[in-house]
């Protein structure tokens, strides 16, 4: 079985380029540009130099004593949340930036949900001088005034999306059609490893330096470069991609998904696209993904708004569809809970997303020799005003 | 003979009309095409509503917004148009996004269109390449045509693969942009239609995107067959209704 992208764009039945005729040439720009730009020793150099200088990897493996004694296990934390910005987001971006400059582009259009993204599209878009206009749904341009407030800061235009229901996945239409409507100057920073391809793989590709130093770390740390278990939280699904990268085809390596449940999967408030998604199109991406039986695509809920997307990157369904990977969903209760336990026993406020991936600690049973490593893909920063409310703090 | 086909035979310039369906109102379909065939339009395309229509502008997609919180749905188009050809002669095409087709299941919706009297589809978001390898010989199958767009950006190589899988027409997309965007026409626009003029395709084209109003259709039937209007064509029926559809239409020509 192969879990990496095919020639034509596939993971197995999902991914692709399902889009207008007026994004072909945009898509294919890059589908022909990708690989090789990205690849090239300039390139290389310059994402290394930034990734180092300026975002502050390499990011710590953490061995998490106390929870590894209470959980009887070996447990240790890809600490993404201390990069630049306060996630994982920011590989991606930095990586883009660069090679929309090699590709001559002087305007960059990006989508947000929560603003995590358009943060991290923003800072890479200051860095660079480059104009930078980010498409947010209107509601959650009221939900997260603070993200907002960080993009204007950092000189980006915040274009409120007002089609459909108004949030990350009309941003996202608003996104695609303003890149149809400037096709050459402007490159589209997708957020997360969905979209058309060559979008997953590109991400995937630019994330993966997650696990390419994980492998290092725990070579140093264990005597062995890999785990026994991976685990990250999965809306589109990008930080989880960078951590499964390099152990996508070491079948020694469990690979665990965490999606949202959020009120509870048959509660009719859930983000838990791989058990309530049916295969269809989102995005010009063939996945799994949320909608009526009509195959109008249906807004999902969960209280981190990191993982409220109605579909998941195409490798995702293939890894879900193949069983490579096991799904696991978890209501927003138990993910609040362990935002506050992670708190108390490591000292790490964890982004709300993040603290789905911990709870799998819960149901799973790990034994005292196996080693678990968790994405830390964010701070919890950006969530304290969900914090506050849920637990009256 | 398909339709289609029919219309295009002649060198009269043709004039095809887009509408969502369900909207302004659920049952406005079977009112609109009539009313639309009265007026002497030679064309319809039926917009199936899509919850995410991402290659249109505002206009086409609050209507499809509209249209589907009227209650709109695949199988509800399909009922209110059972026995359209009782009643109407000129090509019917049905436009509309990838996913609803997929849910309905390809097959059953290619059976269900031509048991109908559908002639043909527009799909914006499914690519040539797709539809060639792996839906063309089903709708071969059923007697349907699959128009595709192409743009000013569309590489010479690629238009003339369209045009080899192309059967009906190619809609040629007026310049780049999503739906309803743009009033007149200006240079460019007369170099890339006469640059696709001097191809000589197969396939005739229709040109959209942009058209309005008189002015545009008479400029854009100069370079191809004729012109397909949406946008300012549900912005009149949202503003007069259904029963001045003809007054929009001599307006035009």
């Amino acid at each position: 079985m192969r879990y990496q992208v095919d020639e034509k764009g596939f993971y197995g039945d999902f991914g692709g380029a399902y889009i207008p005729e007026m994004l072909y040439p945009n898509i294919e720009e890059l589908r022909k540009s990708y690989i090789e730009i990205s690849e090239d020793g300039e390139f290389q150099k310059e994402f290394k130099f930034l990734l180092k200088e300026y975002v502050g990897r390499p990011t710590p493996l953490y061995f998490a004593e106390r929870l590894s004694d209470k959980y009887n296990t070996k447990i240790y934390l890809k600490r993404e949340d201390l990069c630049h910005t306060g996630a994982h987001k920011v590989n991606n971006t930095i990586g883009q930036i660069l090679l929309a400059k090699r590709l001559g582009k002087n305007r960059i259009i990006a989508e947000t949900g929560a603003g995590q993204h358009g943060v991290a599209t923003a800072t890479v878009c200051a860095l660079m001088g480059i104009q930078c206009i980010v498409y947010m749904g209107e509601l959650d341009i009221r939900r997260q005034a603070p993200n907002v407030a960080r993009m204007k800061m950092l000189g980006a235009e915040v274009r409120p999306a007002q089609s459909g229901s108004k949030t990350l996945k009309d941003a996202t239409n608003e996104a695609i059609r303003d890149w149809i409507n400037n096709p050459v100057d402007t490159h589209y920073i997708i957020g997360s490893v969905v979209g058309p391809h060559p979008y997953p793989d590109m991400v995937a590709r630019f994330q993966s330096v997650i696990s390419s130093e994980t492998k290092l770390q725990l070579m140093e740390k264990e005597g062995r470069d890999y785990p026994d278990h991976v685990i990250a939280c999965v809306g589109g699904g990008s930080n989880a991609a960078g951590l499964y990268f390099h152990y996508l085809n070491d079948l020694r390596v469990n690979i665990i998904a965490v999606e949202a449940a959020g009120k509870g999967i048959d509660s009719g408030k859930s983000a838990a696209t791989s058990a309530l998604g049916k295969e269809g199109i989102i995005h010009g991406s063939k996945t799994l993904l949320m909608q009526t039986p009509d195959g109008q695509i249906t807004e999902p809920y969960s209280i981190s708004a990191g993982l409220d997307y109605p579909g998941v990157g195409p490798m995702h369904a293939h890894l879900y569809r193949s069983q490579r990977a096991e799904f696991i969903s978890i209501p927003d209760q138990e993910a609040m809970d362990w935002g506050l336990t992670l708190s108390q026993m490591e000292g790490i406020i964890p982004a709300i997303e993040t603290a789905h991936a911990f709870a799998v600690l819960d149901i799973k049973q790990f034994s005292p020799n196996e080693i678990i490593v968790f994405n830390c893909s964010g701070r919890g920063d950006k969530d304290l005003d969900t914090y506050i409310d849920y637990f009256k703090l | 003979m398909n339709r289609i086909d029919l219309a295009f035979q002649g060198d009269q310039k043709l004039l095809s009309i887009y509408f969502s369906a369900g909207h302004p109102n659920l049952d406005d379909t079977i009112p609109i095409i009539k009313a639309l065939q009265s007026s002497g339009v030679d064309m319809i395309e039926i917009g199936l509503p899509f919850s995410d229509p991402l290659a249109d502008g505002p206009t086409i997609q609050k209507s499809s917004t509209k249209a589907l919180r009227n209650g709109m749905r695949t199988e509800k188009l399909f009922q209110q148009l059972e026995n359209i050809r009782n009643e109407i002669n000129i090509p019917l095409v049905l436009m509309g996004y990838f996913n609803p087709m997929m849910q309905f299941g390809i097959e059953s919706f290619c059976q269900k269109c031509k048991s109908i009297g559908i002639d043909g589809l527009i799909i914006p978001d499914l690519p040539v390449e797709i539809y060639h390898e792996n839906y063309k010989s089903l709708f071969d199958k059923y007697g349907l045509y699959n128009m595709f767009l192409i743009t000013p950006q569309t590489p010479e190589d690629r238009i003339r693969y369209i045009d080899e899988v192309s059967n009906g027409f190619i809609y040629l997309v007026s310049s780049a942009s999503v739906t309803g965007a743009k009033s007149t026409f200006g240079e460019a626009q007369a170099k890339y239609f006469n640059r696709i003029g001097n191809m000589k395709l197969k396939t005739p084209q229709l040109v959209g995107f942009g058209i309005s109003n008189s002015a545009t259709y008479k400029a854009a039937s100069k370079y191809s067959r004729g012109a397909i209007i949406g946008s300012a064509f549900i912005n009149f029926l949202e503003k007069e209704g259904v029963h001045k559809i003809a007054n929009f239409i001599s307006s035009i020509r």
